[in-house]
């Protein structure tokens, strides 16, 4: 083994204090450090202490530089955040902020609504109790025009919203009354029966939950339907385990492991963390491209119904982000774009993204109410619902 | 391990060379990402012959399950079996039972022959497999052990080292990367991909394999759908030397961008200013 010996500060005497010291900075840094991690490396770094060569004895820096490195990060984000702080633990640095800084990304309780001067703070939902036909009435209105109260049951809404997602044929089978024999059973059978098979039980193949895939624009024009696309993206990666959120704003964010908390806060808390362009510009053909080059065409996008929400504002290059779409809808089994502005008097899709992007687009849905995010998802399940507004077709 | 490694034809940094000597060390699972065609896959049959171990391969996909990754039984066997006890008179079914689920009707698939003999595990592509089959892999990587219903607890006298690889066509799940070491592979540098090429295609002109490294490099550097990996430098230059070119000149090189470039609009794209990536460093 030919690692090098360097001259480096060899941890102090106290290994695993040492180490768990690093683990801390780095997650101070915004590293997820695996449960049991520092113990690994410890374990490691033990290990690759007993070489036989340069390295033996006190662990060099390369030694603790790997062994860390290889128990700390999980992945390819983590590892330029990884170098920069363990290099500054080894010099005994003090660390001076996170790498990832966060931006404050409003909360379910105050997202600033223009024309709302009045409390912002918490509502009580409970006060007057709604009505079938109030919630009805909300149902249909515009979130970005609601005030605080209204938002509070909006969100209760969204956060019961049933998300279904598409489905199609597996490869897995189950009992059933059509397809192969099930051998394992007939042998079963045969035991008992001298090993004549009286009937021949059978499994099939069974329909599973294709892929949602979703991208956010955060963009400032979409400022003010954040909080309901946060909410609805948490209800959608709460019930399907394989659906993926993305932000789309000057750059693109997986935004899916912040969605797994059941509490919609911590979830919005995780979220802010993450999105280092909340409320930037608009530059969707690079977001684009950069999902489908890190993760579409590898497997993400592929056979998935991938929803962009979006006004397409784009003020990046148009005939990019026709490209980057064409690319999309070779890859998903359907894409379906949502627009908050869609459902405004006079609109008609004018704008240069828009122009580019909807000929690649197999549904162009009204994106700005509950009623709406419930057409969408029926367009997501591949069903329409009757009487609901959107889900015409592009 | 550097050592090793190189003297079975991979040629590992540091990084690489680690990871793999702890895995196999502390018989810990090592999860390898990074683009494709840098050479995850290879490393496990670099190792399987740097340990003298057989290299088990499992290949993974959507709906992959238990009977074609882990134990299957041979149906067909097991009922001629029962019919032959009936043809022959007297069948007590509790022997019968105990004997038709015995290891002599139990088919091995991948994960489970990788315990019955010392071994390398490739469990490859992990993330185009589901949810549920990463959970049951899981069990397995813990105690390097599983439990078969009708038979009993299989246990790996010696634990395979286990290489998992993923495309990160998503996230891999925390609960399995807790129990890896995770390396990110990198694409080799041009003095590593430079002896590759070498190494790999021994017949070709030193000047050809420098110069296809180096071509390579600039392209992945290029904004293409598909960068090529090692595994595109190394076609590339059996190409060009099949050719009979000695370095990588425009007509040949032109001809030939189908061996590096997957995409017609790449092979597009780059044709257009070929020359310019063609020119030796000033």
């Amino acid at each position: 083994m030919s690692l090098a010996p360097t001259t480096a500060p060899a941890p102090g005497p106290d290994l695993t204090a040492e180490l768990t010291g690093l683990a801390d900075a780095l997650r101070r840094a915004g590293v997820d450090i695996p449960a049991g991690a520092a113990r690994a490396a410890v374990v490691a770094l033990a290990a690759l202490a007993q070489t036989p060569g340069p390295a033996a004895g006190e662990p060099s820096r390369a030694a603790t530089y790997w062994a860390t490195r290889l128990t700390l990060c999980s992945r390819p984000d983590d590892l330029a955040v990884f170098d920069e702080v363990f290099a500054l633990w080894f010099d005994r640095a003090e660390w001076a902020g996170d790498v990832r800084r966060g931006v404050t990304l409003p909360t379910y309780r105050d997202v600033p609504v223009p024309g709302d001067q009045a409390d912002a703070g918490d509502v009580e939902v409970a006060s007057a109790p709604p009505t079938a036909s109030r919630l009805e009435v909300l149902r249909h209105r515009d979130v970005a025009a609601l005030d605080a109260e209204d938002r509070a049951l909006v969100a209760h809404l969204l956060g019961r919203m049933a998300h279904r997602p598409a489905h199609r044929r597996s490869r897995r089978t189950r009992p059933g009354h059509h397809g192969r024999v099930d051998l394992r059973r007939v042998v079963r059978e045969a035991v008992r029966t001298g090993g004549d098979p009286v009937h021949w039980p059978r499994r099939q193949r069974w329909p599973r939950p294709r892929r949602t895939v979703v991208l956010l624009d955060v963009s400032g024009s979409m400022r003010r339907y954040a909080e309901t696309y946060l909410l609805f993206a948490h209800a959608l990666v709460r019930s399907q385990p394989n659906a993926e959120v993305f932000s789309l704003g000057t750059r693109l964010t997986c935004l899916t492991r912040a969605f797994r908390s059941t509490d919609p806060q911590r979830s919005a808390d995780e979220v802010a963390r993450r999105v280092v362009d909340w409320s930037g510009g608009t530059r969707l053909g690079e977001g684009l491209a950069v999902f489908l080059d890190r993760w579409g065409r590898r497997g993400t996008a592929r056979g998935a119904v991938v929803v962009v929400v979006s006004d397409g504002w784009e003020r990046g290059d148009a005939t990019l982000l026709g490209e980057q779409m064409e690319q999309l809808h070779r890859l998903a089994h359907r894409v379906v774009w949502a627009n908050p502005n869609r459902a405004r008097p006079g609109f008609a899709p004018r704008t240069a993204g828009l122009v580019a992007a909807l000929p690649h687009v197999d549904a162009f849905v009204d994106g700005h109410s509950v009623a709406a995010l419930e057409a969408l998802t029926d367009e997501i399940a591949g069903s329409t619902r009757p009487g609901t507004a959107g889900g015409r077709r592009a | 391990m550097v050592d090793d490694l190189a003297r079975v034809g991979y040629l590992a940094d540091e990084g690489t060379a680690t990871a793999a000597w702890l895995a196999w060390r502390t018989s810990r699972p090592l999860l390898l990402e990074g683009e494709p065609g840098v050479g995850k896959t290879s490393l496990a049959t670099a190792l399987a012959q740097v340990l003298g171990r057989d290299l088990v391969r499992l290949q993974c996909y959507e709906g992959i399950d238990a009977s074609a990754a882990l134990y299957d039984w041979d149906h067909p066997r097991q009922l001629l079996h029962v019919r032959a006890l009936e043809a022959a008179g007297g069948v007590d079914a509790d022997a019968l039972e105990h004997d038709l689920w015995s290891r002599r009707f139990l088919l091995p698939r991948p994960l489970l022959r990788s315990l019955e003999a010392p071994s390398v595990l490739l469990v490859d592509e992990l993330d185009r497999a589901d949810d549920e089959f990463e959970a049951f892999l899981l069990e397995l990587l813990s105690d390097f052990a599983v439990t078969i219903p009708e038979y009993g607890t299989v246990t790996a006298e010696v634990p395979p080292l286990v290489v998992v690889t993923s495309n990160r066509t998503r996230e891999v799940h925390d609960a399995l990367k807790r129990r890896c070491y995770y390396h990110w592979v990198e694409h080799p540098d041009l003095e590593r991909e430079t002896a590759i090429v070498r190494r790999s295609v021994p017949e070709a002109d030193a000047a050809l394999a420098a110069g296809v490294a180096r071509v390579v490099a600039r392209l992945r550097d290029e904004d293409l759908l598909k960068a090529p990996g090692v595994a595109e430098s190394i076609d590339w230059a059996r190409t060009l030397h099949a050719l009979g070119a000695t370095t990588v000149e425009p007509a040949a090189a032109a001809r030939t961008l189908g061996a590096v470039l997957k995409y017609r609009e790449d092979q597009q794209r780059v044709a257009a200013h070929l020359a310019e990536l063609l020119a030796e460093p000033a």
